[in-house]
């Protein structure tokens, strides 16, 4: 008689890298200064241990003068995005001005709220209005809304509320924003397996928006390296 | 009467060969029935007055208002019948709610009288329903562009004033409305204008009495409000005074 079991072949449980969902393990932040916002995100998409995309841009436009930054899955996130693109431009033309920050928002926690068993996603809109200026908003995965003076997230993030603590005052100027979420990004690119890549920058303003990138190879240099 | 539709005006689906819809004139005229009610836009606020007549002495003060506080930015005062007038209110707070739930800021003027007035207007659109017997005027103020006045009449169609008039002797406030500055007057002194407008148009000998109702948005707080009693009682006795004193010199 056989021994029970032993010639028992267990199937392989594990998934592999080309079936799963892409996602954004994520480094993201958004900074408010006197009259606009510094948004900042890393650039990796991962399937799995694969990183199927090193360039992607996780900051993406709802209006003019109000951008997201998104964590969690691609495909949620962009949809997310796109539902709120397309209800403020309707939005904005029955305003005939610019739709508020807030309004922005409001809209994304509604579909992040309203669908959260169903949805991955964590989102931090920021941009400038005329009516209230330059705000931050974070939307996170329950579905909360919670105006911050700066807001990071995604899985980077993590490693950097130290220094976020430690380095961000009340009243910074835009050029300083800037380095705070050059020098934040890039710390938690260094540490974050999920994150990486370049860093992405958008600056909104009332004077408009600028974009930056810096190449993997330019990064702040970190002194632990 | 019977001749003036000869059989055009049975429904409001119908229009008459030389391009008219009866059913609808009629409502405004069922709208020009009720006291006068009037509307001013100031450089600081929006005033809305009716001139709510008392159809009983056993009436108690303040039943069946006629102005209607909509939003924390937004008022509405009814000409006509009040209540289709209270019917669009209701719909106004509705509105006004749902825009905020969804854009979590305050609904724009235009974008409130554009939506009532096409609530009235798919009221004179089907056979199976009546169209509203009056004519609201909604006020609101924003942040941004300050006070805003609109008139939206039984047919749908809607305007936005500085000054405006309807309800009983709606031609004679209309010239007296004419007279005012728009770009000096506060809402304060609107109050007493407004009450000599009304108390002008009513005539003691023939009318029953009144009661003067008042709603007012003031940019100083953003804020709608009904008038307070004691500030109502002042300037309608002012305004009688005035009144007086002019029938006195002549």
């Amino acid at each position: 008689m056989e021994e029970p079991y032993t010639r028992v072949s267990m199937p392989y449980k594990g998934s592999h890298f080309t079936n799963e969902e892409h996602m954004l393990g994520t480094t993201i932040m958004a900074v408010e200064f006197e009259g606009g916002v510094v948004l900042g995100a890393d650039s990796r998409t991962t399937t799995g241990v694969y990183i199927a995309n090193r360039v992607s841009d996780k900051i993406t436009p709802l209006s003019e003068r109000i951008y997201c930054c998104r964590s969690g899955s691609a495909a949620d996130t962009q949809a997310i995005a796109d539902y709120v693109r397309y209800y403020l431009s309707i939005h904005q033309l029955d305003l005939d001005d610019l739709p508020c920050v807030k309004t922005a928002a409001f809209i994304c926690r509604e579909l992040c709220y309203s669908n959260k068993d169903r949805l991955l996603a964590g989102m931090i809109c920021a941009g400038w209005d005329p009516l209230y200026g330059g705000q931050v908003y974070t939307v996170p995965l329950g579905g909360t809304i919670v105006r911050q003076p700066y807001s990071i997230g995604g899985s980077g993030s993590t490693y950097i509320y130290g220094f976020c603590d430690a380095h961000f005052r009340k009243g910074m100027s835009r050029e300083e924003c800037i380095e705070f979420t050059k020098k934040a990004v890039a710390l938690a690119m260094t540490r974050d397996g999920s994150s990486g890549g370049v860093i992405r920058l958008v600056v909104v303003d009332k004077q408009g928006v600028s974009r930056e990138m810096i190449a993997g190879n330019q990064l702040p240099v970190i002194s632990a390296e | 009467m019977a001749s003036i539709g000869t059989g055009y005006d049975l429904s409001a689906t119908t229009f008459s060969p030389d391009g008219r819809v009866f059913q609808v004139e009629y409502a405004q005229k069922a709208a020009d029935s009720s006291g006068l009610t009037i509307g001013v836009c100031c450089k600081d606020g929006v005033v809305l007055a009716v001139e709510k007549i008392l159809l009983s002495k056993m009436l108690l003060k303040e039943s069946g208002r006629r102005v209607h506080l909509i939003d924390q930015h937004a008022i509405l005062a009814v000409a006509g019948m009040g209540p289709d007038g209270r019917q669009l209110a209701t719909r106004a707070r509705q509105e006004c709610e749902q825009y905020r739930n969804i854009f979590r800021t305050p609904m724009p003027g235009h974008l409130l009288a554009e939506r009532i007035a096409g609530y009235v207007h798919v009221h004179s659109l089907y056979w199976h329903v009546r169209p509203f017997g009056c004519t609201v005027m909604i006020g609101t103020w924003e942040l941004k562009q300050g006070p805003s006045l609109y008139m939206i009449d039984p047919s749908g169609s809607f305007y936005r004033y500085y000054g405006c008039a309807a309800g009983k002797g709606k031609q004679g406030a209309k010239t007296g409305l004419e007279k005012l500055d728009f770009r000096q007057l506060s809402c304060d002194d609107a109050l007493l204008e407004l009450a000599k407008l009304i108390n002008a148009a009513h005539d003691e000998s023939k009318d029953k009495p009144y009661e003067m109702e008042m709603i007012w948005i003031k940019s100083d707080t953003g804020k709608a409000s009904l008038v307070p009693p004691y500030l109502i009682e002042t300037v309608r006795q002012r305004a009688e005074q005035l009144a007086r004193e002019e029938e006195m010199a002549d």
